[in-house]
């Protein structure tokens, strides 16, 4: 049993010299923790440096915090514990604590698709969009140049010779080379020739979409091309107002102001396509409730979550239950053999085992193996029909896990005290007795923490029912991408968008919090009740 | 017994039906046990010996093959070969071994030192990682999401779409997974080891390394084992963390492979999944007795 160091190699150090004796002060584990601490000092600077270039400064106030108290760590003589500690907690602290404070964060604002920064950036975004070529505006004679992937535009100006890119406006460069009226050669930029301009169709899209800021002032507007040889001002037909917050379309008069959720909206209720981060409180969960597109789907979405926690651990426990009652028997010959045939699908990755069910449970039994060789061929639409869903996946997750459950009732089977069963056969109990008042609850005593741990791992199993049957299908009375299947992670997944599609940040964590206190509520309540269990015994 | 030639037909006749009793207990007892497990291996086994044959077969379908193993042909396992199946099988192995290398280390120094140092936050951290242990970190993937946008644009290894990324995240719930298991075995190895050691002249640093960690290698074994195969089996946070098709790992590859119904190409899936379960069904058949004994200690002691 691994829960004893019996029978593990190793064991004491050679007794035959002790450690005192061949002790040589600070050896090469010194040398070693010298050379990774300046390793983590070398790159906490860096990332701090890179941090302040960019102006990200909750980045390098944590970075320089957590080397801090590296360097306190490992260089003082007070922090023992801490030096087995802090390379976990550091990692634990970035990419669990601050993720799930943070999760916190954005549910209370609007962040998603067309609420992804401030109102500044929201303000040059919508400039820019909506640019049009000015009306009698000059032309210059423009030069296409080329650095590393970076496109830019190169123009004379009176005379004088202008360069820049999308991300860099444009500034005068007095050592390029003017031939005539148009640019031939910039330094440290490659000359577009209009051969491969036109020999490349990606390029020419390109070329097209680029817009170079005169200057960095978006209301100044941008230099583009049509035709790849001459650069136009296009100015933007919306017009700033930054005392006011308001923008105001210089060919309609419309005046759209900024709101407090996030929008710039007209007064007949027209927003403009690009609104700004703002904190909305817990309008988010109220939205989760109410929406209409959500709130139906909300609670189907969830009692199907329970319904499918509870159904596989109880299904998979009973039948690896049954087993290793029916298995545990010393006259059975080949048990392990046995052992190891039946915890197969338990060793098979599952994704790659929904994937695989996924196909065995195609509705044409030209394709799908099950309906073609135990169903006689039938056309049974395994994953396409709201129930037979619900069951192909309880039955595969039952395959997944029953082995699971096979291995833990056994462990524990072999484990049970052997004078409580004693007692029992001398007090008169029959097998039957035994099997139905005795061991039951000894067996449930000492798996309990495993199927709380099982019922909280299958409520957030996403891979099952994103393999199986990604949530479909589809629900037809809501607009939102959600199915009968669909349990709440695999909501969140969807809403939040970040696999692609329309993002509402705010929304998926806001259901993420939901998901959170269900998961802990549930967990905190039954260690409790086992704890309770374990006392009595 | 049945074979003793016996002059007494009464005493014969009572051994034989003696005989037929202990045939008809054994069945009722053990005998109706090997129907039932070969129905049970026909379920455990099946789909696996099915998807062997599509591996093996010479169509690039999951298809028709009612037959097991009609035909053999090593066509499927070429044409991977021509996909990029290798790289994301490599990306996975470098990711999954990664994050399992730091798990154990990570989990192994923090078990050390709740187990054995007295220092102030030891009970209420302790409560914390109980706590903590409950929430699944992926649970939070949006703001991973999202910190990870804002922390390529100041260091692009860490960024999106980087493996490092990956394997950073996956050792963020290195702690909160794994910590309750080895701690639960770390308090069964003796103190007095510890203190003979120290009495010797060893350092703490000597301790866990020479002598403590060797003695508990079958909870390291368990915990390495339990942190790969999660993180080979990750989609939810490698989906959105690799964006760019050669860093991809297996789950979102072969995922991309069958999701489409229209062109899935099930022979391909079929040859990888053998190759790429392989390892993990090494890996169980031969640790499967440390899972047993790691999952119920380490979690009814915790």
């Amino acid at each position: 049993m691994a829960g004893s160091p019996r029978g593990v190699r190793g064991g004491p150090p050679d007794r035959g010299e002790s450690h005192a004796r061949s002790w040589r002060g600070a050896g090469w584990g010194f040398v070693v923790k010298l050379m990774l601490m300046a390793a983590v000092n070398a790159v906490g600077l860096a990332i701090v440096w890179s941090a302040y270039v960019e102006g990200s400064w909750g980045i390098l106030a944590g970075t320089l915090a957590l080397t801090a108290a590296a360097d306190w760590v490992y260089f003082s003589k007070r922090s023992l514990p801490a030096k087995y500690l802090f390379p976990g907690l550091a990692f634990l602290l970035i990419f669990q604590l601050f993720t799930m404070a943070y999760t916190f964060n954005v549910a209370m604002t609007n962040y998603g698709t067309g609420h992804n920064g401030t109102q500044q950036q929201a303000v040059d975004a919508l400039l820019i969009q909506n640019e049009r070529a000015v009306d009698d505006a000059p032309e210059y004679p423009l030069t296409i140049v080329r650095r590393d992937d970076e496109l830019g535009f190169a123009v004379v100006d009176d005379g004088q010779a202008m360069v820049g890119s999308s991300d860099t406006p444009l500034a005068s460069e007095p050592a390029a080379t003017i031939d005539g009226d148009r640019i031939t050669v910039v330094p440290g930029w490659d000359v577009v020739d209009r051969g491969t301009l036109l020999a490349d169709q990606s390029l020419q899209q390109q070329v097209l979409d680029l817009r170079v800021p005169v200057s960095d002032d978006a209301d100044d507007g941008s230099i583009r091309t049509r035709e790849g040889t001459r650069g136009t001002v296009y100015r933007s037909t919306l017009d700033w107002d930054p005392q006011a917050e308001t923008l105001t379309d210089t060919e309609t008069g419309v005046v759209y102001a900024a709101r407090d959720d996030g929008r710039f909206v007209a007064d007949d209720g027209t927003a403009l396509p690009v609104g700004w981060e703002v904190y909305v409180g817990f309008d988010n969960f109220v939205r989760g409730f109410t929406d209409s597109n959500y709130a139906g789907p909300f609670w189907r979405i969830t009692a199907w979550t329970f319904a499918f926690a509870i159904l596989t651990v109880v299904t998979s426990f009973l039948m690896g239950m049954a087993m290793a009652v029916v298995f545990n028997d010393e006259r059975i010959r080949g048990r392990k053999l046995l052992r190891t045939l039946f915890i197969l699908p338990y060793a098979f990755p599952a994704f790659l085992s929904a994937l695989l069910w996924r196909g065995m449970l195609n509705a044409n039994p030209d394709y799908g193996i099950i309906n073609d060789l135990f169903l006689f061929g039938a056309r049974i639409e395994w994953l396409n029909d709201p129930w037979l869903a619900k069951l192909a996946i309880i039955g595969v997750n039952l395959w997944l896990s029953f082995p699971y459950w096979f291995l833990v009732c056994t462990g524990a089977l072999q484990s049970l005290p052997n004078d409580v069963l004693e007692a029992a056969r001398i007090d008169g109990a029959g097998w039957w007795r035994t099997w139905t008042s005795i061991t039951p609850p000894l067996l449930l005593i000492s798996t309990a923490p495993l199927i709380i741990a099982s019922f909280a791992f299958n409520f957030n199993n996403f891979t099952i029912i994103y393999m199986l049957t990604e949530g479909g299908p589809r629900f037809t009375d809501t607009s939102a991408v959600l199915g009968h299947t669909d349990i709440l992670i695999t909501m969140i997944y969807q809403i939040s968008g970040v696999a692609g599609g329309r993002a509402d940040f705010g929304l998926a964590s806001a259901l993420s919090i939901i998901v959170f206190l269900v998961v802990g509520v549930i967990s905190a309540l039954t260690f409790r009740r086992t704890r309770r269990l374990e006392e009595i015994l | 017994m049945a074979t003793t030639v016996n002059a007494d037909p009464v005493r014969a006749d009572r051994e034989r039906e003696h005989a037929a009793a202990r045939r008809r207990r054994w069945l009722a007892e053990v005998g109706w046990k090997y129907p039932v497990a070969v129905l049970l291996v026909f379920y455990a086994a099946f789909p696996l010996a099915y998807v062997l044959s599509a591996a093996l077969a010479s169509s690039g379908t999951l298809t028709g093959s009612t037959e097991l193993f009609r035909s053999v042909s090593t066509a499927n396992v070429t044409a991977l070969a021509d996909t990029q199946f290798l790289t994301w099988m490599a990306n996975t192995l470098i990711i999954a071994g990664s994050t399992s290398a730091g798990s154990v280390l990570m989990g192994a120094a923090a078990a050390y030192a709740f187990s054995r140092f007295r220092f102030a936050g030891r009970r209420g951290g302790l409560t914390a990682l109980l706590i903590i242990q409950m929430f699944p970190q992926f649970l939070a993937f949006i703001a991973v999401f999202l910190l990870l946008l804002a922390l390529g644009d100041v260091v692009p290894p860490l960024g999106l779409n980087s493996r490092l990324a990956l394997i950073c995240v996956h050792l963020g719930g290195a702690l909160g997974t794994n910590t309750f298991l080895m701690y639960g075995f770390f308090n069964t190895i003796p103190r007095e080891i510890d203190e003979a050691a120290k009495i010797d002249g060893a350092t703490h640093a000597q301790t866990y390394w020479t002598i403590i960690l060797r003695l508990v290698t079958p909870i390291l074994a368990v915990v390495g084992l339990l942190s790969f195969v999660a993180a080979f089996g990750d989609f939810i946070l490698a989906r959105i963390i690799l964006t760019s098709e050669s860093n991809w790992t297996l789950t979102v590859g072969m995922y991309a492979w069958v999701s489409n119904e229209l062109n899935a190409n099930w022979g391909l899936f079929a040859a990888g999944a053998v190759i790429a379960s392989l390892p993990i069904l090494a890996l169980f058949l031969i640790l499967q007795r440390y899972i047993v004994g790691g999952l119920t200690t380490g979690s009814v002691k915790g």
